[in-house]
């Protein structure tokens, strides 16, 4: 192990990795980003807004679908994280693909909801309803976007035996966005609570 | 720890050859705290000089209304509007923020736990590159077609939602997208700020053996992370009003304006605390170097802090008693609101409390921080009268208000900047500054500043409302005693920024013609005096280690009045 | 309750002139006497211990941690007396607080007062005593009630927010379009006082004045009824406006201040 680089990014007076504070600082962050977001909506539903019987029209299926994609992902990434930790950096590799594969499933589900609906006419202008499911939805598909790219960056330097605790990392990062969903799913598909 | 290290090795390539960096690498990419906090504190300054200049323009067209004013023209009622919105934007998120947080906390930060950088280096070279793009992008909003924002700092949809309602299509949605920017500098910087704290500490250095400074900053980022998320994304969903059509804030599409109020304001109190925090940090600083003592509860400071921070999010809906909330709410925020006073009034006795059996040198540092504390003090009391809510029926959007939080901001940023640059200067430049022209300029400041400012307490008792460009055009408001107590407030502003010419002057001839500086000028105990001046890339020339707390002064049976902390017990 | 305490702290500015704006002045002399108190005493334990504890020669700094107990109650006990003022003017807060904003006592009239960028539209009820009837009175920018009557209003916004701001009543209040937002007030004086808005409105937000008349018995306000129903009104508002001590206007360009388009619409209303 070699020292370069400032003394200040080797030490660890908490005894937590300095990689993960940073990413569970962000992902705080981000929940408060999210959390407002949620509860915006939540203050229009229970106020009664107008439009907002229109989840009946949103694709239970499809959204069920796609948490069950979500989350078969964040369970290969935590294989990857296993495999990194074991040193096999080859399954990791592999299962890093498989998360980002289910990723993929997650937005083409994801677009053939999007164009089914605006090829129905319904828009992000349609009411407010539609306005927060197109701007959450959308929200949360660029996190998953900039998740992939990540993980596929974090996938090669793996196969070259570097950074394996970055497997760690973007694992924590794909469970806020898999948690996310699970907030967004019933909210925007299951029907009127 | 291999893992981490390895992992580090990627980041820090760029470091390795600091040796024979050309101007640009070591400059403007620099990956160094010590030129960061430097890049986010000229910024500052810049937008500072931009800042009062606005003001200066505003000023002159409520004194003189009408004529043109010299150096700027005609003010009309939209370039007005665009002042008074971006003067407030300026003032909070371009220079409060980015000198007293990031500028001070990038600084002192690493030198004063003791390390030699911060722990992601090219992460906080990201941060104020994104802040300086936020900043271009707020200026360039100024000269768009149709003229800068005008819709008050607070930004209120559907005034800021609709182009056809504030008639700034493209200033409005450049301002929205500054500020978005400059936020997402920030929470990118916090993350800096707050792991470097915990995890690269010297060794030896406990929690309570922080400086008070450090604390207050990391507090202050806290509170700035856990309060701006919810603006975030009411920013993004303005943003989509103003420019894709949707409906979240305008009420014809079922859309509710008081939303944002909610969203901006749970975001625009604890700001108050995210900008006030450092300062009181900066100012616990000074006031033990100079009166040589021992802060005066350490702990307490600490925990008033928390409080404050704690109790600021839930106090916010006192920005809007006569905004169309239910009234009963508003009781509930009066207690909340009323309660906050504990706190900070907790704090300001520990500081005056530290004053206590000292031996008080009043050297330019310590006379910034006393009129801080001066100052500050009366923007606290007259928080009290504003915190109730029967007194806000009258009160709300006048002067008295804005008399108010320019006795709490002006303290904070401009007191507080001036404290930090003065008692920090020999450390940053190797030299120090011209002790005289600094009082001149301490007391050419801090007397304008009340001449400016404690008439508007009166015009507010009179009923004068903020944001209007002529007051002469209403018929109570145009009594001659008020236009003079107008003119009065507006020739003191001229003369407070005649005075930073002085500053200006002192600043760069001391930077570079000065009297070279020793390397603890002040006596002071925290680490950042034990590296030489200015300090050279990495710091320390050997990583200290830390014996005991920042504030040992005058410890009975020492000979010397200060004890560093680095200073090994039997030295 | 200015019976209580009153040092015209605010009236010398500008006249009490609703019911309520006594209790207002009443609690903004209270809070001066109790802030004043801890103020000064604050800052004159501030400028001694400055002047006290100056740097001499060969005078020592005391150390004192401020950690135990004995020396904590230095700042806790003024702390306590802080605490114990707040308890105190919470209660007057409060009780003002629910007499302005959170009652509706019984009326004598009602009028309506609709905001737009950039002029006010009153609604005054006529002779029936409603609004939304035959007998409605509408005008610009000038509103007229009757003195010691018991008002309720109704607050309505075409575009943005604007605020419905009468200094010399002690009253703010918000309008926000599509909302409609109730109050009341009763004037005890009569005169021609400034209506302001007074929560940023646009680029006219400056010229968006008006001026409430308070006459001092019905026969005078059935008059100018009369006047304004028949076309032949002098507008108060206009009136004062020119008599102003300073010379007017400048600035907004005259489509956006006198906007006929306001006026329009307030007509066709």
């Amino acid at each position: 192990m070699s020292l370069q680089g400032p003394i200040a990014t080797h030490r660890m007076r908490t005894g937590i990795p300095t990689g993960r504070l940073a990413v569970w600082w962000g992902l705080a962050s981000e929940i408060f980003i999210f959390g407002g977001l949620i509860m915006c909506f939540l203050l229009f539903k229970f106020n009664n807004a107008p439009g907002f019987e229109d989840a009946d029209m949103t694709s239970t299926a499809a959204g069920a679908f796609n948490t069950f994609v979500l989350l078969t992902s964040s369970l290969s990434i935590v294989l990857a994280h296993a495999a990194a930790e074991k040193g096999d950096i080859q399954a990791s590799f592999r299962y890093i693909w498989f998360t980002i594969g289910g990723g993929l499933v997650f937005l083409l589900v994801k677009t053939y909801e999007y164009s089914s609906k605006i090829y129905g006419g319904i828009t992000l202008t349609e009411n407010v309803f539609w306005s927060f499911y197109f701007t959450a939805t959308g929200l949360h598909a660029l996190h998953v976007i900039g998740g992939m790219v990540i993980m596929g960056m974090i996938s090669f330097d793996v196969r070259k035996n570097h950074n394996l605790q970055r497997v760690e990392l973007i694992g924590l990062y794909w469970h806020f966005v898999d948690i996310v969903w699970i907030f967004l799913f019933p909210i925007l598909y299951i029907a009127n609570f | 720890m291999g893992q981490q290290a390895e992992a580090i090795l990627h980041e820090t390539e760029a470091h390795d050859a600091h040796h024979e960096m050309s101007f640009w690498d070591k400059y403007i990419f620099s990956v160094d705290h010590k030129i960061i906090g430097f890049q986010y504190m000229f910024t500052g300054l810049i937008m500072a000089a931009i800042g009062g200049y606005f003001a200066y323009a505003f000023r002159m067209q409520l004194a003189w209304p009408g004529e043109e004013v010299p150096f700027y023209g005609l003010v009309d009622a939209a370039k007005y509007n665009m002042l008074v919105t971006n003067h407030g934007t300026i003032m909070i998120f371009w220079v409060a923020m980015p000198v007293l947080i990031a500028a001070f906390g990038n600084w002192l930060i690493p030198l004063m736990i003791g390390c030699d950088d911060m722990v992601f280096p090219r992460l906080n070279r990201l941060s104020y590159q994104i802040f300086l793009v936020s900043a271009l992008v707020l200026i360039l909003s100024f000269f768009v077609t149709g003229g800068g924002f005008g819709g008050a700092w607070t930004s209120y949809p559907p005034l800021s939602a609709v182009a056809a309602y504030n008639l700034t299509n493209w200033g409005a949605s450049l301002w929205l997208l500054a500020v978005f920017l400059e936020i997402v500098a920030f929470l990118l910087g916090g993350i800096n700020f707050v792991t470097t704290t915990m995890n690269a500490r010297a060794p030896g250095m406990g929690m309570m053996d922080i400086p008070i400074v450090v604390w207050m900053i990391n507090i202050a980022v806290i509170l700035f992370m856990a309060s701006v998320g919810p603006l975030v994304a009411g920013a993004v969903m303005l943003f989509f009003d103003q420019r894709l059509g949707t409906s979240f804030f305008i009420p014809s599409g079922g859309g509710d304006p008081l939303l944002w109020e909610h969203l901006f304001w749970f975001f625009g109190h604890p700001e108050v605390y995210v900008v006030l925090l450092p300062t009181m940090g900066i100012v616990a600083e000074i006031i033990t170097v100079f009166s040589r003592k021992k802060l005066f509860g350490y702990r307490t400071i600490l925990y008033t802090a928390f409080g404050t921070g704690g109790l600021s999010f839930i106090v916010w809906a006192h920005h809007q008693f006569v905004a169309g909330i239910d009234p009963r709410m508003a009781n509930v925020f009066v207690v909340t609101t009323i309660l906050i006073s504990i706190p900070i009034a907790e704090m300001l006795f520990s500081f005056i409390a530290t004053l206590y059996g000292g031996s008080i040198e009043f050297s330019t540092p310590m006379l910034w921080a006393l009129g801080f504390l001066v100052s500050f003090l009366i923007g606290g009391v007259t928080g009290i009268y504003l915190g109730a809510s029967a007194l806000d029926v009258y009160f709300h959007d006048s002067y008295f208000v804005i008399a108010h939080f320019h006795y709490t901001f002006f303290p904070i940023t401009i007191i507080g900047m001036f404290a930090a640059i003065t008692y920090w200067f020999p450390k940053m430049f190797g030299r120090m500054m011209d002790e005289t022209l600094n009082k001149i300029h301490f007391w050419g400041t801090f007397i304008p500043f009340n001449g400016l400012f404690l008439p508007l307490f009166l015009v507010g008792m009179a009923g004068q409302h903020r944001r209007i460009a002529d007051f002469t055009q209403y018929p109570d408001l145009a009594s001659p005693d008020l236009q003079s107590i107008r003119i009065f407030a507006t020739v003191s502003l001229v003369i407070l920024l005649l005075f930073q010419f002085v500053f200006i002057y002192n600043f760069f001839n001391s930077m570079f013609k000065g009297k070279k500086a020793p390397l603890n000028p002040w006596k002071a105990n925290t680490l950042e005096w034990t590296v030489s001046s200015p300090p050279p890339h990495g710091n320390f020339a050997e990583l200290p280690t830390i014996y005991r707390g920042p504030y040992e002064y005058s410890v009975p049976g020492r000979e010397e009045d200060y004890w560093p902390q680095h200073l090994a017990p039997n030295q | 309750m200015n019976e209580y305490l009153d040092l015209g702290l605010i009236t010398s500015f500008v006249p009490a002139a609703s019911s309520f704006a006594g209790d207002i002045d009443f609690l903004f002399d209270l809070i001066t006497i109790i802030v004043g108190f801890w103020f000064v005493i604050t800052l004159a334990t501030l400028f001694y211990f400055m002047i006290r504890f100056r740097r001499r020669e060969g005078v020592k700094a005391l150390y004192i941690s401020g950690e135990k107990h004995s020396e904590k109650v230095w700042t806790h006990y003024p702390h306590y007396g802080v605490i114990a003022f707040d308890v105190f003017l919470i209660g007057f807060v409060i009780v003002v607080w629910v007499n302005v904003k959170q009652t509706l006592p019984a009326n004598e009239d009602t009028i309506r007062a609709i905001g737009q960028q950039w002029s006010w539209s009153f609604v005054h009820t006529g002779a029936d005593g409603k609004l939304d009837t035959e007998d409605d009175v509408n005008t610009v920018n000038d509103l007229h009630v009757i003195k010691d009557n018991t008002y309720h209003f109704e607050l309505q916004s075409r575009d943005v927010l604007h605020n419905f701001a009468i200094p010399a009543f002690r009253l703010r209040q918000d309008t926000i379009p599509g909302r409609t937002i109730r109050g009341w007030f009763k004037p005890t004086i009569s005169g021609t006082f400034d209506l302001q808005c007074a929560e940023i409105c646009g680029r006219g937000h400056s010229m968006m004045f008006a001026a409430i008349t308070v006459h001092p018995d019905r026969k005078s306000y059935d008059e100018t009824m009369d006047a304004i129903r028949a076309g032949t009104y002098e507008s108060h508002f206009e009136k004062k406006r020119q008599l102003g001590p300073v010379p007017l206007p400048f600035t907004v360009s005259k489509s956006e201040t006198d906007s006929p388009y306001a006026i329009e619409l307030a007509q066709s209303f």
